[in-house]
């Protein structure tokens, strides 16, 4: 997805049109777990300067995309193709002087990115396979076979009903349950 | 010795591809008094969907913690990540009394409840806070004073800093201090506290093997014998990926990635064959060589 993001036309540098700007976008944020301080952001650029994934990428800008979400360029920010470059690492989350918990509002956006179907296949996936073996990855035959010989005991198995039935209701899921179809025929 | 009781929760990366780690904390631990209990029928803790859905990782990190409260034990795990989700939704739903019903609420039809009565520490808390760094240094028989190592701490063992807040993110000294506790020298070097690019792997690998060539160049720099992680993530970053690296950059580490149980484990008089460094992708033959040595 974002792996070409320097290659893919970079939306951010378009003209703005009053049409694009959602005025209660930063208020959904705000209503979400870990999104509520937003509005406190001043733009200083901490979270950019410190961030060791803006070092290498081109367009990943932490402080822009809470710019964005802040004027409620809701398309803009949840298309992003950089959107999913945050590698969670926090450092921006602890420097920020105001407090915003900026790695928890990018999850935010991602999330809502997710609601609407934005989701890097590798998250399908590790959502699959929690569903399938209570794990994010599905662990090889050959590993478990090598656990004994290794002398390490057997490994505990997930209870996939008991998370199924844990996680209805949860709306991501709509995603993930077609992706699950088609891989099972593979 | 102090004899402390855990439950041990694996997670996923590390029954997948870091046996190694597993392998040898699980012969450490149990040699300093910690007793492992073997968890049942865990699931994920959560993290990996975080970004997609905060509600899913509330739901399955909840799941694991009442399955804890079930057995009456709080859990050590080898995984940063798992850790912190962990401790910070343990936090989060101790505080937070609507949330803990809405949540409580989807666990109910598989019997489960959390109460807010157990705790989740990583490895190195345990070490630091139950065993105690002086009856580490009690228990060293072959004190690694031949070998100068380098530290990798990761990001989620200490960041965000509300929600794991054991040591100081900016200047970290839990690990430091248990390197040392084996005799070896822990050196200082460039950016020690920057991120190994995991999270990023699959979204856009060149981002997150640029940040891990950087680490094993500053790592370079100051002639570290060996990186030393505590976290199988950046383990497989450093140990997977370094070959990969070399060939991308064109250049040469050869840097050994060592798990911390792996290093504790050879000053508490293990072998390497005990502590599984055949499992360890970049060659560790020289370190060996010199321990050798320096042991005679």
């Amino acid at each position: 997805m974002a792996e070409n993001a320097s290659t893919i036309k970079d939306t951010t540098k378009d003209p703005i049109k009053a049409s694009e700007l959602d005025p209660k976008f930063k208020y959904k944020i705000m209503k979400m777990h870990g999104g509520e301080k937003l509005l406190k952001c001043f733009q200083c650029g901490t979270c950019t300067s410190d961030c060791p994934v803006a070092r290498y990428s081109d367009s990943y800008r932490p402080r822009t995309l809470l710019h964005m979400a802040r004027l409620g360029l809701k398309d803009r920010v949840l298309k992003s193709d950089t959107l999913w470059l945050c590698a969670a690492c926090f450092t921006c989350t602890d420097r920020c002087p105001q407090g915003v918990e900026v790695a928890s509002v990018i999850r935010v956006l991602r999330n809502l990115a997710a609601e609407e179907g934005i989701v890097p296949q590798v998250f399908k996936d590790q959502c699959a396979s929690v569903l399938e073996s209570g794990y994010a990855y599905k662990i090889p035959d050959l590993r478990l076979r090598k656990r004994e010989p290794l002398g390490l005991p057997p490994l505990p198995k997930g209870d996939p009903e008991s998370i199924k039935k844990s996680l209805k209701g949860v709306s991501f899921m709509k995603h993930v349950e077609n992706k699950g179809e088609s891989d099972a025929k593979q | 010795m102090p004899n402390s009781k855990y439950l041990i929760f694996l997670g996923c990366a590390i029954p997948y591809r870091v046996s190694a780690y597993e392998l040898s904390a699980r012969k450490v631990l149990s040699k300093l008094g910690v007793e492992l209990v073997e968890m049942p029928e865990f699931n994920c803790c959560g993290l990996p969907l975080d970004p997609v859905s905060h509600e899913t990782m509330l739901i399955l990190a909840a799941r694991n913690i009442a399955l804890a409260e079930q057995q009456g034990l709080n859990i050590l795990t080898l995984c940063p990540g798992c850790a912190g989700t962990l401790k910070k939704v343990n936090k989060i739903l101790k505080e937070d009394k609507a949330l803990k019903e809405q949540i409580n609420g989807h666990l109910k039809e598989s019997g489960l409840e959390v109460k807010g009565t157990i705790e989740a520490k990583h490895l190195l808390q345990v070490l630091k806070d139950d065993v105690g760094v002086d009856n580490i240094k009690k228990a060293v028989v072959k004190p690694l004073t031949m070998l100068k190592v380098a530290e990798h701490n990761g990001c989620h063992i200490l960041r965000p800093k509300e929600y794991i807040g054991f040591d100081d993110p900016e200047d970290p000294q839990t690990l430091k201090t248990l390197v040392e506790a084996t005799g070896a020298t822990c050196l200082d070097y460039m950016d020690e506290t920057e991120c190994c690019g995991a999270p990023s792997v699959g979204v856009s690998d060149k981002v997150a093997l640029q940040l891990a060539r950087d680490k094993l160049s500053h790592v370079k720099q100051v002639d570290a014998q060996a990186l030393i992680t505590i976290c199988p993530f950046c383990h497989i970053m450093y140990d997977t990926n370094e070959l990969r690296i070399e060939k991308m950059f064109q250049e040469a580490y050869g840097i050994p990635i060592l798990h911390y149980p792996q290093l504790l484990g050879l000053a508490l008089g293990m072998t390497p064959e005990e502590l599984a460094f055949n499992e360890l992708r970049v060659s560790t033959k020289k370190l060996l060589e010199q321990f050798n040595e320096g042991a005679k």
